[in-house]
This record gives C-alpha cells, sequence and structure tokens, in this order.
C-alpha cells in the first residue's frame, strides 16, 4: 500500500512541476522577461562580452551545428587530458594514478555524449580535480547541447521561410545559466541536508568497531550528484552511484534525485507546447511518454515482486538497499532507462528477468519515453515524423507537422536516425557475442549474458549510461567500441534532427483546414505509440527472446547457468 | 570555421570556471557552514576517536554483535558494488543458500522463509548501514545468548532496537529500517 502511495505521489509531483517548469523554460528560450533574467541577467550578459558573441546574430542550421561540433570535441579533448594527466595535477589528495587511453577515451566521449557510462569507478580512479573540471562542466555542458539542439528543432518546425534557426552559444549559455545552475545549487544542498557529502579533504581511515580497517571516502559529491540527476547524465562520483549511502542517504534524497531525473525532459515537453503555440501539442507528447512509462513501470513491478522459482524468494533483495526497498529500486530503474539518465540506485544486473527487460526495452526504443534533456524530445519528434508519414499514406494525403509539410528528406533523415542507433546494438553485440574478448567480460552465463552484452550497447547507442554492470567493460575492446557506439548514437541522432530543423524552417505554414490531419488527440497518441512500438521495438525482439525472456521461463523452472 | 574555433574554446573556459569552479566552491561554502556534520560524511567518534561513518555500514559477523547484511565487496568502500549476479546465477543459488543456512542456524530459526530477504542477499553499495527492524529482532536470543545477558538485559536490548528503529521517512517514504553500526555502540553501553 505505502509503495503504490510513493509511486503516485512521485507521478503527481512530475505532472504539477511539468507546467511550471515548461513555461519557464519557454520563457528563457523564446528570450522572454522572466524572473531570473532580473537576478542572473548580468552574468548572461558577462559571459557573452568574454566570449565576443553577439546574442543578437543568428544562425543557419550548418553553423549552429559546427559550432555544437567545435565546442563538444575540444570538450572531449580536455577531459580525455585531464584523466591521462592526472596524476601531474593538484587536488589529487589520493595520488590515484593517471587513467589508461582507452579508459580516457570512454569516459571522455561518454560524458561530452550525456551518456556517462562508468567504466571507471569514481573513489579509485579519479581525483578530485577530474571529477569537478572534467566530470562535473560536461555533466552541464553536455545537457546543454541537449536542449539547444531541441530549441533549434522547436525553431524550425514553428518559423516559417527562414534560414535562422537562433544561435548555438546563447542558446547554450540560457541553458546553463537559467535552467541548470539555479536547480543545481538548490538541488546540492539539499542533498548534503541529507548525508550526501561535499569537502575537499582526503579520505578517512577509521578502524571499525570490530577492529577492522575501512577507508571511507569523500569528496564534493553533491554538487556533482546534483547535476547528473537532473541533465540526464547519471555518472556517479562514486562506483554504486546513487545506491552509495554517500550519494543517496535517504528515502527522501533517493525521491528528489528520481524526480530530477524526469523533471526537465518532462517539463520540455510543455516548452514545446508553448513553441508550437498550443498547449495541447504539448501535452499529447507528455501523454504518449507517460503511457509508455507507466506501461513499463507496471511490467517491472509485476516481474520484481513476483516469484523467483531459483531463489525460492519474492522481492528478491540482492543489488538493492534496505531503505529504498523493491518499490523505490524499480522505480528508478524504469524512470533512470526512460529518461537517459542512467544512474542507478539499484543494480539492474541483478534485477528479475521481466525487470531487466522493460530497462533494456526503454534503451532500445532510443531513449524517447521523456529521454535525455532536449535529447528525448528531439528524438520523439523523429518518430513524430514518421507518424505523420504513415498516417498520411493511410489517408492519402500529403503529411503535414505544425502546418509544415512533411516530404520525402524529413522522411529520410527520420529513418536515418532510428537505424543508426539500432544498428550499432546490433552489430557491435553481434561482434561481441562472437569474439573471445567480448564474452571474456560477462560476469553471468546463459540469457543472462546475452542480457549484459546487449544492455552495453543499448545503454551506450542511447546514451543511457546505466549497465547490467556485472560486465567488466573497461577492456580495450569494451571501451572502445562502446565509446564509438556513444559517438554514432549521439551525432547519429543530432545531425539528421538538426537538417530537419533547418528544412523545415524555411518551409511554409499551411492553415489549419478542416482536411489538416490532426496531432493533438488521442487517435494520434495511439498512432504514435504504435509506431514506436512496432518500427522502434520489434527490430529488437528476437533478441529479447533470446536473452531476458527466455531467462524468465528458465528461471520459472528452476534452472540455473 | 577559425571564428567558432576561438569562441568554443572561450566558451569552454568560461563554462569550466563557472560550473566546475564556482559552483562546486559556492556549494561546498553552504555546505561546510549549514551542514558541517553530513558535509564531511556523518562521523561517528568513540571515546575521542572516529570509528566510522554512520552512513557507511561495516562488517558484523560476531556472534556478539548484530549482523549487517551480506556484502559484495565486504564492507571495503574502495570501490563500492553489488555482486551483479542474476536472478538465474548459480553462483548467487549457492551463496544465498548458504548464507540462509548459517543464518537459520546461528540464530535458531527454524522456518527459514521467516529470514528477511534483506539477510541473505548482498546490498547493491556493498555498504548497505541498514538492516530492517525484524532482522534485528530475530537476533536477540542469539546476542542475548552470547553476551551472557539477565532477563533485564535482554528487555533493554529490545527496547533499544524500538527505539532506533527508523520508520519510512516522513511515515511515507522508503522502507522501515535500523542502523546497524548506531545499534551495536548502543548494545555495547548495556551493563
Amino acid at each position: 500500500m505505502n509503495e503504490i502511495i510513493q509511486i503516485v505521489l512521485f507521478i503527481a509531483a512530475l505532472i504539477a512541476l511539468t507546467p511550471i517548469l515548461g513555461r519557464f523554460m519557454a520563457k528563457v528560450f523564446m528570450n522572454e522577461r522572466h524572473l531570473l533574467k532580473l537576478v542572473l541577467g548580468w552574468l548572461e550578459r558577462l559571459i557573452y562580452r568574454l566570449c565576443g558573441i553577439d546574442s543578437s546574430e543568428e544562425t543557419n542550421w550548418k553553423v549552429y551545428l559546427s559550432g555544437l561540433f567545435v565546442f563538444n570535441f575540444i570538450g572531449f579533448l580536455v577531459v580525455f587530458l585531464l584523466q591521462m594527466l592526472q596524476a601531474y595535477l593538484p587536488l589529487n589528495p589520493e595520488h590515484l594514478p593517471n587513467a589508461a587511453w582507452h579508459l580516457s577515451f570512454n569516459t571522455a566521449v561518454s560524458f561530452m555524449t550525456n551518456t556517462n557510462w562508468q567504466s571507471y569507478a569514481g573513489e579509485t580512479t579519479f581525483g578530485y580535480l577530474v571529477q569537478m573540471l572534467g566530470l562535473t562542466v560536461q555533466n552541464f555542458v553536455s545537457a546543454a547541447t541537449g536542449i539547444a539542439v531541441l530549441v533549434a528543432l522547436m525553431r524550425g518546425l514553428t518559423r516559417k521561410t527562414t534560414e535562422n534557426l537562433g544561435n548555438f552559444w546563447v542558446d547554450l549559455t540560457r541553458s546553463v545559466v537559467y535552467v541548470l545552475l539555479p536547480l543545481a545549487i538548490i538541488f546540492s544542498v539539499i542533498l548534503v541536508g541529507q548525508g550526501v557529502v561535499q569537502t575537499f579533504s582526503p579520505y578517512t581511515h577509521v578502524t571499525t568497531l570490530q577492529k577492522t580497517q575501512q577507508v571511507i571516502p569523500l569528496g564534493p559529491a553533491a554538487s556533482q550528484i546534483a547535476i547528473k540527476q537532473l541533465g540526464t547524465n547519471g555518472g556517479g562520483f562514486f562506483n554504486a552511484n546513487s545506491a552509495h549511502p554517500f550519494e543517496n542517504p535517504t528515502p527522501f534524497s533517493n525521491f528528489l534525485e528520481m524526480l530530477t531525473i524526469l523533471l526537465i525532459p518532462a517539463a520540455l515537453t510543455f516548452t514545446y507546447g508553448r513553441f508550437a503555440g498550443s498547449n495541447r501539442q504539448g501535452w499529447t507528447v507528455f501523454i504518449v511518454m507517460f503511457i509508455l512509462f507507466a506501461a513499463g513501470l507496471g511490467l517491472s513491478l509485476y516481474s520484481e515482486y513476483g516469484h523467483n522459482a531459483v531463489l525460492h524468494v519474492a522481492g528478491n533483495m540482492e543489488g538493492k538497499e534496505t531503505r529504498f526497498g523493491v518499490a523505490n529500486s524499480v522505480l528508478w530503474s524504469v524512470a533512470t532507462t526512460d529518461a537517459s539518465n542512467g544512474s542507478v540506485n539499484a543494480m539492474h544486473d541483478s534485477l528479475s528477468p521481466l525487470s531487466g527487460m522493460v530497462a533494456i526495452f526503454n534503451l532500445m526504443l532510443g531513449e524517447v519515453i521523456f529521454g535525455g534533456v532536449g535529447a528525448g524530445l528531439y528524438g520523439m519528434v523523429v518518430f513524430i515524423i514518421l507518424t505523420v508519414f504513415i498516417a498520411g499514406l493511410m489517408v492519402g494525403r500529403t503529411p503535414e507537422y505544425l502546418g509544415k509539410k512533411v516530404e520525402a528528406f524529413e522522411v529520410k533523415m527520420a529513418i536515418l536516425a532510428i537505424l543508426v542507433p539500432s544498428l550499432v546494438i546490433k552489430l557491435f553485440s553481434a561482434w561481441a557475442c562472437t569474439s573471445s574478448y567480448g564474452l571474456a567480460g560477462l560476469n553471468n552465463a546463459g540469457p543472462h549474458g546475452l542480457s549484459e552484452i546487449l544492455y552495453a550497447f543499448s545503454s551506450a547507442a542511447g546514451n543511457n549510461g546505466s549497465a547490467f554492470a556485472g560486465l567488466s567493460a573497461n577492456t580495450v575492446f569494451y571501451n572502445i567500441t562502446l565509446g564509438l557506439g556513444m559517438l554514432i548514437g549521439r551525432f547519429g541522432v543530432i545531425i539528421p534532427v538538426m537538417a530537419i530543423a533547418g528544412n523545415m524552417a524555411s518551409k511554409k505554414i499551411t492553415p489549419v483546414s478542416s482536411g489538416t490531419f490532426r496531432t493533438d488527440n488521442w487517435l494520434f497518441v495511439l498512432l504514435l505509440i504504435g509506431v514506436i512500438l512496432i518500427v522502434g521495438g520489434l527490430t529488437f525482439f528476437p533478441a529479447l527472446a533470446l536473452g531476458p525472456i527466455m531467462e524468465h521461463f528458465l528461471m520459472n523452472s528452476g534452472i540455473t547457468f | 570555421m577559425k571564428k567558432q574555433i576561438i569562441i568554443a574554446l572561450k566558451v569552454l573556459l568560461v563554462m569550466t570556471v563557472l560550473t566546475g569552479i564556482v559552483y562546486p566552491l559556492l556549494v561546498t561554502g553552504i555546505a561546510q557552514t549549514c551542514f558541517h556534520r553530513q558535509a564531511n560524511g556523518s562521523l561517528i567518534t568513540k571515546n575521542g576517536v572516529i570509528i566510522g561513518s554512520e552512513l557507511i555500514g561495516q562488517k558484523f559477523d560476531s556472534t556478539r554483535y548484530f549482523w549487517s547484511r551480506p556484502s559484495a565487496t565486504d564492507y571495503n568502500p574502495l570501490p563500492s558494488g553489488g555482486s551483479n549476479f542474476g536472478p538465474t546465477s548459480k553462483t548467487l543459488k549457492k551463496l544465498v543458500d548458504s548464507r540462509r543456512s548459517v543464518f537459520a542456524d546461528k540464530n535458531r530459526i527454524k522456518d527459514t522463509d521467516s529470514i528477511p530477504a534483506e539477510m541473505i542477499f548482498a546490498s547493491a553499495s556493498g555498504l548497505d548501514p541498514h538492516i530492517s527492524p525484524q532482522a534485528a529482532m530475530i537476533q536477540v536470543d542469539r546476542i542475548a545468548e552470547n553476551r551472557n545477558f539477565t532477563a533485564r538485559q535482554k528487555q533493554e536490548l529490545v527496547k533499544i532496537i524500538r527505539d532506533m528503529s527508523e520508520k519510512p521517512q516522513f511515515s511515507l517514504l522508503g522502507e522501515a529500517r535500523i542502523n546497524v553500526l548506531m545499534l551495536n555502540l548502543e548494545l555495547d553501553n548495556i551493563r
């Protein structure tokens, strides 16, 4: 009973905050007057002056994209070098050595692409400087990059006969200054109040009550955890991520950390409605995401509370924390895989087969159920374009969306954005399954082993970052292939999306007539869900049948591996 | 393009100062002022010596103490983590079966189904500081026996468990639990 109340409370808070934050973000990105502009306007203007940005200048999609590329590439280099050189740099009180080149590559790509996959173990790999200057900074700017792409797309869909999509540097700055930074400051202070550490002291050595030695790791954790949740990043300060008592000490910190996973992606649907000039358009997208979220949550709860015939227990606690229990662990696992967050408060590898499958399936759909900040919604727009196109074929009219004609170019780009990440998952997983160095990383045998590999590449391609963490991924093979998977999964979607934005912006807007196919009603909700499940999901059904589904049936027969 | 590169370098530099230096320092300043104890790891001292953190579980396997949960890292925080064994893992099955029989044996429990799940399954962090209040209660007989407690002392122990058990936060969030290290510290104080 208490479990149901907690879940309802979570959902109610999410729905209540969506229009509040969504309306605010619309004001920020439409450059209207808002309260924070009075307080922080000087900071925004200071950044423009220091960097030589002309905030009134707008660019076409190619210039916008080239700025994004250059900025991301330099960010990658900095994080890469910080790890390779950390032994020579200050603020490394534990004297941790330089990271290996392949691990540095993987982590730098991972944080630059908003994936935040953990091949590293925070407390034993990175000193405080890398965590702050490398990881925390990318947590902010990779999230801001995702929001910027979405904002450009929203402008492209709603402006008419123009080339201009806005200014990448301005959108990036506004995301950080008005949205991410204020929320992160408030949130990190609350987290410290609950017990999350925030200090620059070295680790504490203690002799425990039973007279053994224990080293207690510390660090500036709260400031990183706040943004890791808000920016759908998910890379932990500590290895156990938000299962670690110093990252997530209480049920209240857990509730807030779960809420902040979905907060910005959900609110952006409302922002989207404001840009489209119709709140209904925004809520339609929200409802589609919400239905897919709720369906996954339902199946996952059912499976996790079910009886495990191997271990003779229902509601297995392996890889779960006492203070969260089963319900909060399942709720988090669904939220974090829906959004491309990837932080965890329980070990997904130890989830029951169908709960694990829900998590993998969420990743495979391309992270469109709320999804990453910005990234989730622009991924959803790709599916919307496809749905409008298919609906157009069915009724025999030229498809339109928000008054714009959807033509061959947009549909090709949309298909590209869906196919490319799917290819990464299938090809790289096949490679890992058929090579000795791929199989060497497995922690579990049988169908669960396949699930570990599938999960890893789905997580990389979807820029999620969570894992079936038994897989030993800190090897040259996995660090490189997963790194490539993240790059392709990120830019294989961003490039077509920006092309769509640019092309749509140049089109005329046709006024709504009785012949217009409506995209803000229940029929469209159903169609869109159908297209997501069929196009995004069916691709992977055979692989899922061999992994988690088979494991489910074998488990019920009491078979072990 | 050259203009873009120069702007990108400057923006990254400014963002690094803002979000990588100013932001963590600001938060550290507020945290150290307002929540000094929590910000430094909620450390606990006994006779003036730091013996651990309230939030980081410790290994307890002595028959004289309340046991903490099984841990995949044996309560070594460097690094933290779970076992990552899946639901059809043979290794996990063996571990769980042996933990179940050891727990039942040492605590003289006949019905093994009554053992709370957290006592036979390893936590996610390997550092879980809590167990459920029931899991503490069923260890009372064993501890009382090993410490040669009188009836009065045993009653006092039960009362301590009741007092130290935490309800779900705000009577709503999370699960009922008890902090094993704090409980064992109180246990040592029973005279």
